[in-house]
Parts: C-alpha cells; sequence; structure tokens
C-alpha cells in the first residue's frame, strides 16, 4: 500500500511540471510584449527596458523558467503591479474568506447529497427518484451567478433575513462570519448537490444489481443494512472521485460566488488581477489552485486504500 | 442426430431503426430538443421578432421597467414609442432585443466548443488508447490541463489575447479537451481486449482499418452524448465569463454580460439580471436534459466511465 | 425425519414484460427429503436456477412474480409469507450457494465477518462467541489456517477457498434446506471435485437436505441420489440417479445424455502428414521488476513449451486455469510475443517477426475463440465479418461474398443468412460463424481456444462433430485447447496436459488416457467427475 501511494505521491510531480511550464508559457506567448503590458499604456520605453531586465525577459527561455520555478518554490511570487504588494502577501490576506467558503459548501453538499442519492436509488422509478434526479438536473443547469441573485432577491431584498454582501472575518465574530456565508454557500453548494447526489444514485443502483447484494439478501439481511453495510460502502469510491474532480468546479464557483457576492477572497482577486493584466498574480493564483486540487485529488486517492482493501494489499 | 440447417434467426429488427424510435421516444430528447429547437429559431431570426438594435444606447430612456413605454429615434430621424418587453438597462438598451440577439452567442459558443472538442478530443484519445509510447506522454500532458480547474484556464487564456468570440472559443474548448481524451481512451482500452478485435488482427485487419471498422463505432455515441454535455458546460461558461467582464467584447450582446450590466443596480432593476437569466438557465437546463435522454437511449453504460 | 424438507407443487413463475416466453417455469413439481441430494439438470434457459430463487424468495420483484403453485419448507408454506417472515428463515432454514464466488462475497468486507453476518443477523450472540462459531464452521469446510484466513478479504483468496466461505456462510445455522446453484461450475476440475466432496461430507453430517444445480452429468453422477430433468422452464423426468442415467424414458434425456463425450477416446490411426506447427522451447513472461516496483510479481506463464502438430491432426492442451494453455495458443497466433522461443509455421519463425511482415502470414493460422457472444463485432453483419478476412488479402468483395456462402453452408447455416446482425444468432450458431469466418481464410493451422466451452452440451457436441468433418475435409493442423478432458478425449488424435505453464506429460490420446504418468495427469483424472460412466453409451442401453 504505501508503495502505492508513494507512486502516487511521485506521479504529481510532472503533472505540476506541466501546469508551471503552461503557466510560465501563457506571459511569454502573448502576442504583445509582457513588460509593455505591464508597465502600461503610459510608460516610456526606458521604463519598459527597466520592467524587462527585472523580469530577465532578456534571457533565455528555459533560464528563465529556472529562475521563476525557483522563486515560486521559495514562496517568492513576485510583486503585483497592480496591487502594490508582494503577491504572496495579496494571497495571505484574501485567503481565509475562499477557504471558509469552500469548507462550508463541501460540507453542506456531502451531508445533504448522499442521502439524496441513496434514497433515490433505493426508490428507483419512483416519485423520490424523479424529483431527485429533476432537482439535480436543473442545479447542474443553473448557472450559480443566477441562483446567487435569485437567493439574494429572496433572502437579503425580499425578506431581509440575511446580508446581501460581503464577508466579515472570524475573528470578528463567529455570528457574523456564518451569517455572511448562508448565502454564498447555499448558491454554490446547489451544483454539488446535484452533481454529487447524481453520482451517489448511479453508483449505488450499479452496486445493487451486483452479486453480493444477493448473497445478503440470501442470508435474511434487513434491506437497511444491505443498502448502508453491503451497497454504500462499495458504492462510495465512485462517489469519492466525484467529489474530488467537483474540487474543481468548486473553485470555478467561487470565482463567480465571490463577484455576485462581493467576497474579498482569491476568486475576487483572481478576476481583477484579469481585468487589470496583472500577469505576476493570475499566475500565482492559478499555480496555487492547481496545486490545491491535485493535492485533494492525491487525499482522495489516499481515501481510497481506506475504502478498497483490493488497493492496499 | 440429424443435421439441421439452424438459420431461423432469433430476434429483433436490425439495430439503427430501433434505435432511432427509442430516441423519439424518450422525454428527455423530446423536451431538450424542442427548447433548443425554440431558442435556435429565436437566434436565427432575431430581426424579425420585434426586436430594435441590441447596441443602441437610449440615454433618455434608461432603467425602464418591463412593459413600459419608451421612444427611440430611429434611422429615419422620427421618434416612435415602443414597449420594453424586458424593460431598459442602464445605458437605455432594450433588454428584450439584446436578450433575443444574446441567444446567438450562446449557441455559436455552446455548439464550436462542442463539435471542436470532440473532434480533438476523439482524435487524440484513439491515439493514446491505442499506441502504448504516445499514451503516456499524451496522458500525463492531459493530467497536467486537467490539474488547472478550467475557468480558471479558460480566464488565463482570455486574459492572454485580445478579446473576441474566437478567443472566447478557443479558452473554452481547451479546458474540456482531456476529458473527451479520456473517456475515449478508456473506450479504446476496453474495445481493444474485445475478441472481436483480436479476431481482426488475427484476419490481418492492418491497425488504421481496425481503429476505424472496430474501434471508432463505439465512441459514436458516446461522443454525442458527452458533446451534449460540453455544448451545455461551454454554455455556463461563457455566461461566466461575460458576467465577470472578461469574456466576448463588451459590444457583443450575451446572456452573461446583460446580467453583468445589471448588477448595480439590481436591487432596484432586477429585471436585467431576471430575463437573461431564465433563457441562460432554460437553454443550459435543454441542453442537459436532452444529453441525459440521449445517454439513456443511446449509451447506457456510459454513466460509469469518467 | 418426518416428511420431506422441500416439496413444491404445480409452481409457475411468470414473467413481466416482453421475452421469449411467458413463464420462466410452468407446473414443476419435485421434492427434496431430508438427508437427500437431489439434482436439477438442464441446459441454459431451462429455468432451474428460477426455482432455486422462487424457494428462497429471491426472484426480482418487478421481472418475476410466482403465479400459481405452492412451496412448502417443512410443511410451512413460502409464497403467502410475507418479506419479514422470509428473511427470518433464509440463513436460517434454508440457505443457497451461487455460482461465482468472487461476485457473490462484497469485496471490502472481511470474510470471517461475511460469514458472521449470518449470525449477526439471526442470533443474540455477542462478538466473541460469533468469532468462535465462525472458526468452527471455517475449520469444518476444511479451509486452511482460519484463524489468520478470517481477517482476509476475498480477493487474498483462491476461488476453491472463497467457495468454501460461502459454503460455511451458508451452513453455520444448520439450515435444513440447502440449495446451490451451479456452485462448482467456475472452478477447476480439480477444486470442483474437494467442493463436491466437502457438500456430501457436511450433507451427511447433519442430514441437511440439497438442492444441487448443474449442468453437467458427470458431477450428478457423483452425487446425486435423486434427478430432476427440466426444459424450457418444464420437467421432462424424474426419478433415482441410476434410473434416469441408465434408463432415460424420455428422448430429450437421452439425447442430453448421448451428447455426453465418453471418457474414453476413440480408437484413432497415427497421422503422418508434413508438420505445420513446430514450437521450441516457447517461454512467456509477465511483469517486470523496476526501481519503481522492485518486488513486481514475476508470473512464468509458459516455460520451456515444446509440441507439433501435424496437417489431419487434432493436438490437445489440456488444463486447469493458470496453466499457460491459452497463452501458448496465443503466442502461436502472435496474439501476444513470446518472451523466447521458436514457433515455427511451415518452418518460417514467426516468435519475434515483426508485425507487418507477419500479417502476410497470418492466414495460415486461424483462431476460434471461446466466448461466441463477443468474439463477432455486433454493428456488422455475419457476412461482412465473414469477407473481412479474404478481402485484407486482396479478394474481390463479390468473389468473398461467394466464399462466405459457401462457407456458411459447409457450417451448416443458411448462404441467406449473411445479412444478419449477430444477436439475431444462438451461441452454436454464432461459433460456427465464427469457424466460417477462419475457413475463409484457408488457413493450414487452425487453433481453437476452448471454442465449447460456454456451450450447452447438446450444442457442444454438434460444434465438435461440425469441427472434426472440417479438419478433414480442409486437411487442417488444430491446435485444441480446453479444460475437459472428456471433450479432449472426443477430438484429440495426441493431447499435451500442462500445469503452471510447464507441459507435464505428452502422448497420443489413447495412450495418456489408458495410463497417465505424471503425479498431475493422475489428479486430474481422479478428479474428473463420473469418471467411470460413459453417458452416452449407458443411455443407449449398451
Amino acid at each position: 500500500m504505501y508503495g502505492y501511494l508513494f507512486r502516487r505521491l511521485l506521479g504529481t510531480i510532472p503533472v505540476m511540471l506541466v501546469v508551471a511550464i503552461f503557466i510560465f508559457l501563457m506571459l511569454r506567448l502573448t502576442p504583445s510584449d509582457p513588460a509593455a503590458i505591464i508597465a502600461g499604456d503610459n510608460a516610456t520605453t526606458e521604463q519598459v527596458a527597466k520592467i524587462r531586465g527585472q523580469l530577465g525577459l532578456d534571457r533565455p527561455m528555459v533560464e528563465q523558467f529556472f529562475i521563476w520555478s525557483g522563486k515560486v518554490l521559495s514562496g517568492d511570487f513576485g510583486e503585483s503591479f497592480f496591487f502594490k504588494k508582494t503577491v504572496a502577501s495579496l494571497i495571505g490576506e484574501r485567503i481565509e474568506p475562499t477557504l471558509s467558503l469552500a469548507l462550508i459548501t463541501m460540507l453542506l453538499a456531502v451531508l445533504v447529497a448522499v442521502p439524496l442519492g441513496v434514497l433515490a436509488a433505493h426508490r428507483h422509478g419512483s416519485w423520490i427518484d424523479r424529483i431527485v434526479m429533476g432537482f439535480s438536473v436543473l442545479g447542474f443547469s443553473m448557472p450559480s451567478f443566477v441562483i446567487g441573485y435569485l437567493l439574494i432577491y429572496l433572502f437579503a431584498v425580499w425578506l431581509g433575513w440575511l446580508p446581501v454582501q460581503g464577508y466579515q472575518r472570524i475573528s470578528e465574530g463567529l455570528g457574523g462570519w456564518l451569517r455572511g456565508l448562508v448565502l454564498p454557500s447555499l448558491t454554490l453548494s446547489i451544483i454539488f448537490v446535484a452533481l454529487i447526489a447524481r453520482m451517489t444514485r448511479t453508483s449505488m443502483l450499479e452496486v445493487l444489481s451486483e452479486d453480493y447484494i444477493r448473497t445478503a439478501r440470501a442470508k435474511g439481511q434487513s434491506e437497511r443494512k444491505v443498502l448502508f453495510r453491503h451497497a454504500l460502502r462499495n458504492a462510495a469510491v465512485p462517489i469519492v472521485t466525484v467529489i474530488g474532480l467537483g474540487v474543481a468546479l468548486l473553485i470555478g464557483g467561487v470565482v463567480v460566488t465571490e463577484s455576485v457576492f462581493t467576497i474579498p477572497g482569491l476568486g475576487r482577486l483572481t478576476v481583477d488581477a484579469v481585468l487589470a493584466r496583472d500577469y505576476p498574480t493570475i499566475q500565482a493564483v492559478i499555480l496555487l489552485f492547481s496545486f490545491v486540487y491535485v493535492m485533494i485529488n492525491l487525499a482522495v486517492d489516499m481515501i481510497y486504500t481506506l475504502l478498497d482493501p483490493r488497493i492496499r494489499y | 442426430m440429424a443435421d439441421v440447417i439452424l438459420d431461423i434467426p432469433i430476434a429483433a429488427p436490425a439495430k439503427p431503426a430501433a434505435t432511432f424510435r427509442n430516441l423519439v421516444h424518450n422525454p428527455g430528447v423530446v423536451f431538450g430538443a424542442t427548447v433548443i429547437l425554440i431558442v435556435l429559431l429565436m437566434a436565427l431570426l432575431a430581426p424579425w421578432l420585434g426586436t430594435i438594435d441590441p447596441t443602441a444606447i437610449n440615454p433618455i430612456a434608461r432603467n425602464k421597467v418591463p412593459g413600459a413605454e419608451f421612444s427611440l429615434r430611429t434611422d429615419t430621424g422620427e421618434r416612435i414609442k415602443m414597449i420594453a418587453l424586458f424593460g431598459t438597462d442602464g445605458l437605455g438598451r432594450d433588454v428584450y432585443s439584446r436578450v433575443v440577439y444574446g441567444a446567438r452567442i450562446s449557441l455559436l459558443v455552446g455548439v464550436s466548443v462542442a463539435l471542436i472538442s470532440v473532434a480533438c478530443g476523439l482524435f487524440i484519445g484513439l491515439l493514446a488508447g491505442f499506441f502504448r509510447i504516445l499514451d503516456a506522454i499524451i496522458m500525463r500532458i492531459m493530467d497536467g490541463l486537467m490539474a488547472i480547474p478550467a475557468i480558471l484556464l479558460a480566464i488565463a487564456m482570455v486574459s492572454l489575447f485580445r478579446s473576441s468570440v474566437l478567443t472566447v472559443i478557443i479558452a473554452i474548448t481547451v479546458p474540456q479537451i482531456p476529458g473527451v481524451v479520456r473517456l475515449v481512451r478508456s473506450i479504446v482500452l476496453s474495445v481493444r481486449e474485445e475478441p472481436y478485435v483480436e479476431a481482426a488482427v488475427t484476419l490481418g485487419t492492418s491497425t488504421p482499418k481496425l481503429l476505424w471498422r472496430h474501434v471508432f463505432p463505439n465512441t459514436i455515441a458516446p461522443m454525442i452524448v458527452q458533446g451534449t454535455f460540453i455544448c451545455a458546460a461551454a454554455i455556463l461558461v461563457e455566461a461566466i465569463l461575460s458576467f465577470l467582464g472578461i469574456g466576448v467584447p463588451p459590444e457583443v450582446p450575451t446572456w452573461g454580460n446583460i446580467m453583468a450590466e445589471g448588477r448595480q443596480v439590481f436591487s432596484l432593476f432586477p429585471h436585467n439580471i431576471i430575463y437573461p437569466g431564465v433563457f441562460l438557465a432554460m437553454t443550459i437546463l435543454a441542453v442537459n436534459v436532452l444529453g441525459d435522454g440521449m445517454r439513456d437511449t443511446l449509451d447506457p453504460k456510459m454513466a460509469k466511465r469518467v | 425425519m418426518a416428511g420431506p424438507v422441500l416439496e413444491i407443487a404445480n409452481l409457475s413463475v411468470a414473467i413481466r414484460g416482453s421475452g421469449d416466453r411467458p413463464h420462466a417455469v410452468r407446473g414443476i413439481n419435485m421434492t427434496v427429503g431430508a438427508n437427500e441430494i437431489v439434482c436439477v439438470v438442464g441446459e441454459s434457459g431451462s429455468g432451474k436456477s428460477v426455482t432455486a430463487h422462487a424457494v428462497m424468495g429471491l426472484l426480482p420483484k418487478n421481472a418475476m412474480q410466482v403465479e400459481t403453485g405452492s412451496i412448502r419448507l417443512q410443511g410451512e408454506e413460502l409464497t403467502t409469507k410475507s418479506d419479514a417472515e422470509l428473511r427470518a428463515i433464509r440463513g436460517t432454514r434454508m440457505a443457497m450457494v451461487f455460482q461465482e464466488p468472487m461476485t457473490a462475497l462484497n469485496p471490502v468486507e472481511r470474510v470471517g465477518d461475511q460469514i458472521g453476518e449470518v449470525l449477526e443477523v439471526h442470533t443474540d450472540l455477542d462478538p466473541t462467541e460469533r468469532r468462535k462459531r465462525v472458526l468452527e464452521i471455517m475449520r469444518a469446510v476444511h479451509l486452511p489456517d482460519p484463524e489468520q484466513m478470517i481477517d482476509a478479504y476475498p480477493h487474498q483468496l483462491s476461488g476453491g477457498q472463497r467457495q468454501r466461505i460461502m459454503i460455511a456462510a451458508a451452513l453455520v445455522l444448520d439450515p435444513a434446506l440447502l440449495i446451490a446453484d451451479e456452485p462448482t461450475t467456475a472452478l477447476d476440475v480439480t477444486t470442483q471435485a474437494q467442493i463436491l466432496k466437502l457438500v456430501r461430507e457436511l450433507q451427511g453430517r447433519k442430514k441437511t437436505g440439497v438442492l444441487f444445480i448443474t449442468h453437467d452429468f458427470g458431477v450428478v453422477s457423483e452425487i446425486a441420489e435423486r434427478v430432476v430433468v427440466m426444459r424450457l422452464g418444464s420437467i421432462v423426468e424424474q426419478g433415482s440417479c441410476e434410473e434416469v442415467l441408465r434408463n432415460p424414458r424420455e428422448d430429450y434425456t437421452k439425447m442430453l445424455l448421448a451428447a455426453v463425450p465418453s471418457m474414453t477416446p476413440p480408437m484413432r490411426s497415427p497421422v503422418s502428414g508434413a508438420v505445420v506447427l513446430q514450437t521450441e522451447k516457447l517461454f512467456k513472461t509477465y511483469g517486470r521488476r523496476s526501481l519503481f516496483q522492485p518486488k513486481a510479481r514475476i508470473v512464468n506463464a509458459v516455460s520451456d513449451v515444446s509440441l507439433t502438430v501435424r496437417r489431419g491432426e487434432t493436438l490437445g492442451i489440456v488444463g486447469e486455469s493458470g496453466s499457460g494453455k491459452s497463452t501458448v495458443a496465443r503466442c502461436v497466433a502472435r496474439l501476444v510475443e513470446p518472451t523466447s522461443g521458436a514457433v515455427r509455421i511451415d518452418n518460417v519463425d514467426i516468435a519475434s517477426i515483426r508485425e507487418a511482415k507477419f500479417r502476410s502470414m497470418r492466414r495460415r493460422v486461424q483462431f476460434v475463440f471461446q466466448d461466441p457472444y463477443r468474439s463477432l463485432n455486433p454493428r456488422r453483419t455475419v457476412g461482412e465479418a465473414i469477407i473481412e478476412g479474404p478481402m485484407n488479402f486482396g479478394l474481390g468483395r463479390k468473389e468473398a461474398l461467394q466464399r462466405a456462402r459457401d462457407l456458411m453452408a459447409v457450417v451448416q447455416l443458411s448462404p441467406d443468412a449473411l445479412d444478419r446482425y449477430p444477436h439475431q444468432f444462438s451461441g452454436g450458431q454464432r461459433q460456427r460463424i465464427c469457424i466460417a469466418r477462419a475457413l475463409a481464410m484457408e488457413p493450414e493451422l487452425l487453433i481453437g481456444d476452448e471454442p465449447v466451452s460456454a456451450l450447452d452440451v447438446s450444442v457442444q457436441d454438434q460444434v465438435l462433430k461440425l469441427l472434426d468433418e472440417v479438419r478433414r475435409k480442409f486437411d487442417l493442423a488444430v491446435l485444441f485447447i480446453t479444460h475437459d478432458l472428456r471433450v479432449a478425449a472426443q477430438v484429440c488424435d495426441r493431447i499435451a496436459v500442462m500445469q503452471r505453464g510447464v507441459i507435464v506429460e505428452q502422448g497420443t490420446t489413447t495412450e495418456v488416457f489408458a495410463a497417465p504418468r505424471h503425479e498431475y495427469t493422475k489428479a486430474l483424472f481422479e478428479a474428473a467427475p463420473g469418471r467411470h460412466r460413459d453417458f452416452a453409451r449407458k443411455a443407449a442401453g449398451r
């Protein structure tokens, strides 16, 4: 088992390498001169040349890549020309809101979706099944900003129960922090619940037609135990897989949701950076998000070894 | 024991006819296809559906509520009165016209992304599935691309190039390709093990013919289904990009940027968000439902293949 | 013990929805007494499995349903019981063992827990007591080292061991009735012999009534006291084992028995044609150790195999699973590349030749696969399948179609059926089409990899006769892979017995069958069920 994990860990290195190369090339492949873009429209040629020297853009490509990678690995993402701070500090101050939003969303989604999926599979073909399936297609199709505005209109504008936008840090009070996150996480989690409920149902249905389910029934086992002890434990692997893959959608959704609810997190940072063509920040954020995604999928692989003994031995 | 000529056919008619009938009877397919058809007609017949120039700025008619009257100066200089079915936005543009014209971009982007990503993914996936050496390289690159969340990749690509519809199409297509490659590759790998493919090898069938005759047909149904889902995802991503202000150029009306412009005044004038939002949601829903319906008829085993 | 354990009276099970027939079984009457083993025999579609599932109340609810009739377990009517009542009976008074032990066990749960589950559901024993009972029953089914195995997972055990676990779980609470649905069909012949012995032993000890379903008359002759013959949902004949096997009354039973190949090979004259195939020191090894995987498993699938096949001769390779027999066949057909050694077809060594050069030689070696349902591309017509090969070698479409029509007649299928799709044919018909496809290439060597193993015994007989005819007519060399000794006796001139990648014994069929020399060959013959019986001869009254 440790061999398997070790190999998976090693396997993430080429992946991150490809990501790093792509991100690195991103800046270098623009049709326009990156130094000129960063310097801005009103820069003089000397300023542009100075920036080019600063960024090391006059050195050969491969050398640039190594210099850049070295800096990145030691935490130096450069300086944001737009925000006038180091990118690292920018990320530092924006990470809490994003993390809070992401965690609460995932928790909510899994706690609601898995039971719904199991229920739908158990009552395959009934009206419950149809409702869950219908809801899941709907949830998957509605853009999160549409849902977001709908919820804002309903709960914040019309009913006035919750704040329209904004974010309160934990340090300023748990209650306010939670209240600020209710609408955004509800918005974001709808897509997840849709995705996870669907996968749970599909996976459960497939497992329920396996031979060992028949064996359990032949032993006189109750339906409830058959469902949870035998079916769900075997259906868990694809479900966990889809949760892992869903993190990619989560990241994308975070970007939109933070915009809708004006939460000062990494998602908003990305959008602002793109609008301002602030390349150091864009690079750093994408690198960070990709790294997190890869790590989460690695964690998913580790969870597999817990769930499926065939991988362990 | 008598050696009888045993040739009694056992079951059903040939497959293609039965499949088409099943498709047409599937409620999902019917619903999805109908809605898409309506949206398509809306997009194609836009100029004749009671619309005006969607980019025409009209400061005196700003922020009218749905159903209100407003006056408009035509090309010939007259002033006529019109009803803003969906209201007007902050610059006085008729939301109804913008929504109708907005359908064009959504459908164009959706279909283009679906076709291009399926074509590329199919080609790369067939190569990866069949030639082991290429497989290792290709899958590493695909894994790397898949590691970057799709929207971020799209955002990154858009930020590189000048804003245009083509840029957006390419930016949305690239992150979809790895998913298709993975699917095609897994199909190829499983079909390769089938005895009938091995039989073809023993019959001396060359590799290209093998791929075309025996492997490729197994990818058709999954590709159609996958393409449909990609279309829905592309429409969604395009809307998100426009909403965030980093999509197609602002003069081109899309459902996403209509909503973006209406953000500030949302609490007072929600119509800017509601109408395009409803159309967007309905279209994406219809395409997803169509995809579901097609998958249930054409390829029920696909749900397992990640 | 008064009264039978199981009484089925006039049972009919209806099938919902479209299907080839409205009833899975009709008017079934059978009994199983205490301390009696009753075998239900039939081909596929006979309804034997449906009957078993109906007794246990395990019929798929939306597809099948008991329509009329009664099922009494120790006098109690089962068809009128509620789900909860049936659940209380399952595992305690009646239990079932299924065909595929790998899929019948939950892959993520330890085997000890899976046996213990029966105790959990039906008794109040605490965990320590349960563990004691589980170990007891594991010892009773002769599982090695129960203290270790109790914590193992199914994938760590062999097929035979898994089936013993299933039997343990079924018998742990001493049910009055044990239903076994083809429990040994998926096992090797030596393992099957052990499991049959186990079933007999356990049955005798607790005087359990056993309903044993099988398609193999050899198995029937080994354990049955009474036999029930089923066909297409009805009972054709039943009686004591001796009666049915020696004096069958019905034509169908006679036909089934006549189709079972004899263990005594017919007299064969030695073949003296030219050598077509010659393998020399053939090796095929899987797995490679490397930096990343220093402890990777190395499998010697084929070790040092040398054999020859002449024109007009059938060489059989006999072995159990894992013996390497299929790998040898695939090496010869170059579906896999041998690790080392020579494979000579007409004296040309094709073992390490490049695929591009080999392609022109492919027509000389043709292959018939085991699974008739997956050997034909479901999207192409049967005609297209047959002409694909010849057209690859330059034959025009019209001539190829003509050849296809001629060959369809040779394999006794209608030439007009060329534009039908594979799903419109039965398994046996599909296998004939595959043979026609192979013959279309005008090969010199025909390889059959368990070509009849997936067919019913009556169909098997027809296809074997066809293969024999084809060999004579076209003067082919045939390499026949099988695990079934009776089949080997019927068709092979010479056989080679393989075990774990090595040929342990080779010789003419008559020699090897009359006097096997190697330990393993002897064990194979010992294990063959009903080996002393010649069903066909007995059925014909000779």
